[in-house]
């Protein structure tokens, strides 16, 4: 059997859905943030795919980008979730209702 | 036939840790099934012919962001983390089952019907060429094309470290005495 680009589509869109499925069913931040950044992979998986595929670079650019967000989004959230535990040790997901204005 | 094997022994090691991650109770359990999952994509990845992503991946994502995790689980001790899991909810779980599976019926109903979803039409800029490394393609599209995206992300960057050194600062005295009032009164 060949693999095609459309296999690692199929696994980009497989990790995405799980990476989704979990970022609903779980309640800890932590491992909510780790589902957000495994959805991010799925993704970057498929830009990757698709450069290939359309032999473009650019795909492998927007890649970089995806990262860059990634890294900026985990230090904000890992920080919101530090300083929310230091107010209320007990907070969980639920409690950051509390960040609205 | 190597490459089938290298991807079907690499996409059993994403999607593994991927359940991982979403089923695992310890934090750092699921912390550690994430770099099996990104390292399962960094060979996806160099199957792909995108080596420096794929070198960037595990430097970037499995040396940083992951020890970044593990980082602020020991700060704030194994137990607290633990016990920031409670169950889900009902609702959540409806909601969870009915993504996954609107997913997956999506992506049946692609499988199915999509032949080839490639256009055939040649790309219109920054096509990939076998002669040049794809180190210097990737610097060429970053550092020329996209070279005041590239600039922008810096500024992202920026804003991410100053918002979480104030995120991370400890209350002042006067913030505190502050905070001390009644809850949802400044709401």
């Amino acid at each position: 059997m060949e693999v095609t680009e459309s296999w690692y589509l199929v696994l980009g869109a497989l990790l995405f859905i799980i990476g989704g499925t979990g970022l609903l069913i779980r309640r800890n931040p932590l491992v909510m943030l780790m589902c957000v950044e495994l959805m991010l992979n799925g993704v970057n998986l498929t830009f990757v795919a698709f450069s290939r595929m359309y032999s473009d670079i650019r795909g492998q650019t927007v890649v970089f980008f995806v990262l860059v967000v990634a890294a900026a989004e985990v230090v904000v959230g890992l920080g919101l979730v530090v300083a929310i535990l230091r107010r209320q040790p007990e907070a969980t997901a639920d409690d950051l209702n509390v960040l609205k204005g | 036939m190597v490459d089938t094997i290298v991807f079907i022994i690499a996409a059993i090691i994403c999607l593994s840790g991927a359940f991982g991650v979403i089923l695992v109770k310890n934090p750092v359990h699921a912390a550690l099934m994430l770099v099996m999952t990104l390292f399962g994509i960094a060979v996806q990845f160099v199957a792909l012919e995108a080596h420096f992503l794929a070198a960037v991946q595990v430097i970037v994502y499995a040396g940083a962001i992951v020890v970044l995790f593990l980082f602020v689980i020991m700060l704030l001790g194994i137990d607290v983390s633990q016990k920031l899991d409670i169950g889900a909810m009902k609702s959540q779980k409806i909601a969870a089952f009915g993504f996954a599976g609107a997913g997956l019926a999506i992506l049946g109903f692609l499988i199915n019907r999509v032949d080839n979803a490639a256009t055939g039409r040649p790309p219109v800029g920054g096509a990939i060429n076998d002669q040049t490394a794809n180190v210097s393609q990737l610097a060429g599209s970053l550092f020329d094309d996209y070279v005041y995206a590239f600039e922008l992300t810096s500024v992202l960057l920026v804003i991410a470290v100053i918002g979480a050194v104030v995120l991370a600062r400890k209350p002042t005295q006067a913030q505190l005495e502050a905070g001390a009032e009644p809850e949802g009164s400044d709401a």
